[in-house]
């Protein structure tokens, strides 16, 4: 027997920059579920699976969809969407005119918006939300994602050779089991946590410095407007023609302290000589600006990071979020940083379905309720 | 000085400056003698170091040869005053800008040639090499930035009390400084220039950067720069002291709609820093900006220094570079982040000669074959300027100008000094009893007392010196310097550590010694000698005619009825003569203020101390009549004294020099003192302190060692100004005795007592009693 937990199946995470939703789309359906299906649920699938945007912000990131996924009993595809937060009134009125409310299902929500937007859902939707928790959710999506076996590459990968930026290659990773886990989420912000197993895990700390930094300091200071924008920015420009190198400062590599000459002083310009210099701040492009921003805020994700996983004596480091969509240079930095200055100790591990697992973990709490 | 076109340091720190004349008293002290120079050139900042010997007179009393006796007339001793010469450390920091006047300056009036080299560091160093080899024909030689820093910082510890504070904006101070813990590593350091240095130090020469960040102070200046069009980083400051971050960064509630309960994560917490800013279609105001940045910069530079000292269990760090250099807005951030990551777990502390740190120790680079690191040093209150005042109202701009010439002068002590080996906790052991940066309503009493009684000061010091002529445009100049040190430490109570009246009292000694006054008590003190001396024989043979127990109260009346005989002291000197005294002392009543002298007269019934260590107060009839008559009494019953005098004069009170004399002159009147003298079983020492307080901490390594040979027992402490102003609340591993008259009409009523109270407190160690 089926067990029988009513479609749609759903599972949204609203963040601070953006909501992700996932959705199991059944392909299993017999023809006597065909019958009894309603008209509203229908077209809710149809709409969702024929297209690839709605409206003009959300995005289906249809390379991350997972196919013939057993779910619960059911086999389907997973489908992963994404829109901004403030488009949140957009998706409720959607909802509203597609009569969600009148169908027989629980939309479980996780992340700071299923708080915040809880009694906005009510009252503009009709819908009552189940909250879950954002960690819970992250931790239980992260695990169950790595454990499915799909025909897809592998969910788990990592960089080969990351001091060499050049011939660094992405590698699969085999994730299970290989407890305990820092787990690092990069969102608009950063959570850190420390996972031992499923049900045992730890907050250890966080930073504001995160994904909305980046795009935030991107905003004020070259004008660009949207993450991919700032992303693509910074992949021309050259973060050395700002940073104040420990070269200029030394002259040479500062051998003392094991230093060398490249890494960075000083961040985004400048001392105080420097900025005398009106010419060389002209000199410096957006496309600078833009890589620095980046560089920096990746670069300190990095160290307490590193030091985090010192501090808990855990060697295995997982990045997920949002901030490292689309964002190899990103990632890069991360695997480099882990591996240099741990020399070799540390793993920078990071999975391809990098901003959903927190919706993830909202599905199955969904399915499967604790 | 050549005159120039007036150039606005405000638009670049590139052009030099040559319009300042510089007054040479006031700044380049002592340049005559100047030798072992280092410089330290940061960003906008230039702090130059030199060693000068400086020439000054000090009072010494000489025995006359017996043979000549006759021939002295009535003089008991005598009193020359006598040039000496000591080692003195000069720093000085001004802004870059005035490099090339002041480099002008340094060889118009360097005279010794055989300074061949200057040590150079900080990050500037390199830049003006080429201009300091010119213009000062001396070998710049460059020393390693970090070792510099952190030789610094080991010398301001170990030599400068209250150099460490934590700050709390909101609190009544907001400086709380550290008592000198005498074992100062490991301690982490984290310097904020341009980027971040986190250094963890284990000992004077093991140190090792442990970690760091790119985002510092640099990108504070720069970022900040860029988004806020505003070039230079006070200003910066201050625009961020005045924004709203929340308008920028996203917070907790921004996300939750209120806070992250579970967590316990508030809803004012910044989940994402500028995560307000990712829009095009929004402008915010240069302060928020400012703000925000500021927020983040100090939260990350906060976390990473907890995850550092949490990794290297260390819970002293200290913040340094210029990103803090005083300012009250970084140290609050900083210290509010510190407190967030560890929960109160570990203090950020900030140091006061925190400027200084990277000359000091290309200083000490230079001058290892002077052995510095051998000898104590202390700070000089009349040469160094003091910390700049940091209240949050004050306009950070103003602060920049004032400290356009900021100093600082330390003084070569002769005695290198150490702590009381019987404190009970040296970590915790602080002197003074009242902390007047704490105590508004003291501190307003104090400042006012202290300059009341500074024209009798003045005049006492003019008085001193009847043969000179120039003596009273001296004092005069003393009275200005005095007056100005009082007027500022009004306004900046915190500006040299923690105000208290040992402090003051202190400075004032100090400053008359820069005026060349420095003992303008000798010839009272001699006079008071020569009379007590003349009491002594009758004074003995009184006491031992009195039964055990009668005496044993009379010794102790003695001691207190000769310590109300003070000079120091306002009210006595207005309205004490030697009868008054004799009668103050058969009319104090018991019970006194604080009395346990029958706890004492029980504890003499037992068995005798082995040792007593005595550290006395003044001259005269304190010393003579009282003191030596108790002492005589320990040293009949068998008990070892040790008499502790300062070592250079203060007031009125008496110098061990004074006490060798007086001690011989007695011996020869007493067999009893004669042969406890000769058998050892009497001592002498210097406390290592020419102060009219006491600071257990910071006491002569010879005392010390005495201290512990000797197994001293019993500590006796003496006068108001080492019983109560310090030390009052001092506690010891041995038995204490502390004795005082309280000759202060406000301090007897703060301690619920009347003028001419009588403290006697006896005090046992828990688990000692015998």
């Amino acid at each position: 027997e089926k067990l029988k937990k009513s479609f749609p199946w759903f599972g949204m995470d609203i963040g601070g920059t953006l909501v992700k939703l996932v959705y199991f789309e059944p392909k299993d359906i017999t023809a006597e579920e065909e019958q009894e299906e309603v008209e509203n649920l229908r077209s809710i699938r149809h709409y969702l699976t024929s297209n690839t945007a709605y409206g003009t912000t959300g995005i289906r990131d249809v390379h991350l969809e997972m196919k013939d996924l057993t779910l619960c009993g059911r086999t389907g595809n997973l489908h992963f969407i994404r829109f901004p937060t403030h488009d949140l009134p957009v998706f409720m009125q959607m909802g509203r005119n597609k009569h969600f409310s009148s169908l027989h299902t629980t939309l479980c929500a996780t992340g700071g918006g299923a708080y915040k937007f809880e009694s906005d859902f009510r009252t503009m939707a009709d819908l009552e939300l189940h909250k879950l928790d954002e960690l819970d959710c992250l931790v239980r999506g992260v695990l169950y994602i790595d454990s499915v076996l799909t025909s897809g590459p592998s969910e788990c990968y990592y960089f080969e050779n990351p001091s060499d930026l050049d011939h660094c290659a992405q590698k699969p990773y085999t994730l299970e089991n290989h407890y305990p886990l820092l787990l690092v989420n990069i969102g608009s912000g950063v959570s850190i946590l420390a996972v031992y197993s499923e049900n045992n895990y730890k907050r250890v700390t966080g930073t504001s410095l995160g994904g909305g930094t980046f795009l935030g300091l991107c905003c004020l200071l070259t004008g660009c407007s949207t993450f991919e924008e700032a992303l693509e920015m910074a992949s021309q420009g050259e973060s050395t023609h700002v940073d104040k190198l420990v070269r200029d400062i030394y002259g040479g590599d500062y051998e003392r302290f094991g230093l060398p000459g490249w890494t960075v002083a000083s961040s985004l310009f400048c001392d105080g000589f420097h900025m005398m210099f009106k010419e060389k701040r002209e000199s410096v492009s957006k496309e600078d600006l833009a890589r620095a921003t980046l560089v920096t805020i990746t670069n300190n994700i990095g160290s307490i990071t590193r030091m985090c996983a010192l501090n808990e004596n855990i060697e295995r480091v997982v990045f997920v979020g949002n901030f490292l969509r689309v964002n190899i240079l990103s990632m890069k930095l991360l695997a480099y940083a882990m591996d240099y200055w741990s020399k070799g100790q540390l793993k920078a591990l990071f999975l391809r379905h990098e901003g959903y697992f927190g919706a993830v973990g909202a599905l199955l709490g969904l399915l499967h309720p604790s | 000085m050549a005159e120039c076109g007036r150039v606005d340091s405000n638009t670049s720190s590139h052009t030099m400056d040559k319009s300042i004349t510089l007054p040479p008293d006031e700044i380049f002290r002592n340049m005559e003698n100047a030798k072992r120079f280092a410089i330290d050139i940061g960003g906008s900042l230039t702090k130059l170091a030199y060693y000068s010997t400086v020439q000054h007179k000090v009072a010494k009393v000489r025995s006359f040869d017996h043979s000549t006796k006759e021939a002295a007339g009535d003089k008991l001793y005598e009193i020359a005053v006598q040039e000496e010469v000591t080692a003195r450390l000069h720093f000085i920091k001004f802004e870059n800008a005035y490099i090339e006047t002041c480099l002008d300056f340094i060889k118009d009036h360097l005279v010794n040639t055989e300074t061949k080299v200057i040590k150079a560091t900080g990050g500037g160093a390199h830049k003006f090499k080429e201009l300091i080899e010119r213009k000062l024909g001396l070998k710049v030689d460059k020393e390693d930035e970090m070792t510099c820093l952190i030789k610094g910082c080991n010398f301001v510890l170990k030599n400068i009390p209250h150099e460490a504070f934590v700050y709390a904006k909101h609190a009544d101070s907001e400086f709380r400084f550290q008592t000198t813990n005498p074992d100062i590593f490991p301690y982490l350091l984290v310097n904020i220039g341009s980027g971040v240095s986190i250094v963890k130090v284990e000992s004077e020469d093991k140190f090792e950067r442990i970690g760091g960040s790119s985002i510092g102070g640099g990108t504070f200046w720069g970022l900040g720069a860029l988004l806020t069009k505003t070039k230079r980083f006070d200003e910066l400051l201050q625009l961020a002291s005045k924004g709203q971050h929340s308008s920028v960064d996203m917070l907790v509630k921004d996300i939750y709609g209120g806070s992250y309960a579970c967590l316990g994560l508030t809803g004012d917490l910044i989940a994402s820093s500028f995560g307000k800013s990712a829009t095009a279609d929004k402008e915010f105001s240069n302060e928020d900006m400012a703000k925000s940045l500021l927020h983040m910069i100090s939260n990350d530079i906060g976390q990473l220094a907890c995850l550092y000292a949490k990794l290297h269990n260390l819970s002293r760090v200290y913040f340094g570079g210029f990103f803090i250099r005083g300012h009250p807005v970084t140290m609050h951030t900083i210290t509010y982040s510190i407190n967030f990551f560890t929960k109160g777990e570990v203090q950020a502390l900030f140091l006061r000669h925190e400027g200084y740190l990277g000359a000091i120790g290309a200083f000490l680079k230079g001058a290892e074959e002077d052995n510095p690191n051998q000898y104590s040093w202390g700070e000089n209150y009349a040469g160094s300027s003091g910390l700049m005042s940091v209240s949050p109202d004050m306009n950070p701009m103003q602060r920049a100008r004032s400290g356009t010439f900021d100093m600082l002068e330390m003084d070569r002590l002769d005695r290198q000094l150490v702590n009381l080996p019987l404190l009970q906790d040296p970590s915790s052991y602080i002197p003074d009893t009242v902390d007047l940066t704490e105590d508004a309503q003291a501190r307003e009493y104090w400042l006012y007392c202290f300059e009341e009684a500074l024209d009798g000061v003045v005049k006492r010091a003019v008085a001193s010196q009847p043969d000179i002529p120039e003596a009273a445009e001296r004092a005069e100049k003393f009275r200005q310097k005095y007056l100005h040190k009082l007027q500022t430490l009004r306004h900046q109570p915190f500006a040299y550590g923690s105000l208290t009246v040992r402090s003051l009292l202190d400075t004032r000694e100090h400053c008359l010694n820069e005026f060349n006054f420095p003992d303008p008590y000798s010839k009272i003190k001699e006079r008071e000698n020569d009379i007590a001396l003349k009491y002594y024989q009758k004074a003995v043979k009184s006491l031992e005619e009195l039964s055990w127990e009668d005496r044993q109260f009379a010794l102790v009346r003695g001691v207190l009825a000769g310590n109300v005989f003070d000079w120091g002291a306002k009210a006595v000197s207005d309205h004490f003569s030697i009868k008054l005294i004799f009668t103050f002392c058969f009319s104090s009543d018991r019970p006194w203020l604080v009395d346990s002298f029958d706890q004492w007269l029980e504890r003499l019934k037992g068995p005798p101390h082995r040792c007593a260590l005595f550290f006395v107060d003044n001259s005269g009839v304190d010393i003579i009549l009282g003191v030596i008559p108790f002492v005589r009494e320990l040293l009949s019953r068998g008990t070892e004294v040790v008499l502790a005098s300062n070592s250079g004069p203060a007031l009125n009170d008496v110098t061990n020099s004074e006490l060798q004399i007086l001690t011989e002159r007695i011996a020869a009147m007493d067999p009893v003192i004669d042969s406890a003298l000769r058998e050892d079983r009497l001592t002498l020492v210097q406390n290592g302190s020419s102060s009219p307080c006491l600071d257990l901490s910071r006491l002569d390594k010879v005392l010390a060692m005495l201290v512990r040979e000797r197994q001293t027992d019993l500590v006796i402490i003496e006068g108001m100004g080492r019983a109560i102003h310090t030390n009052y609340y001092a506690m010891l591993s041995c038995e204490s005795l502390k004795m005082a008259v309280i000759k202060n009409s406000w301090l007897a009523d703060r301690l619920g007592g009347k003028l001419f109270s009588v403290v006697f407190k006896y005090e046992v160690p828990a688990g000692k009693s015998h």
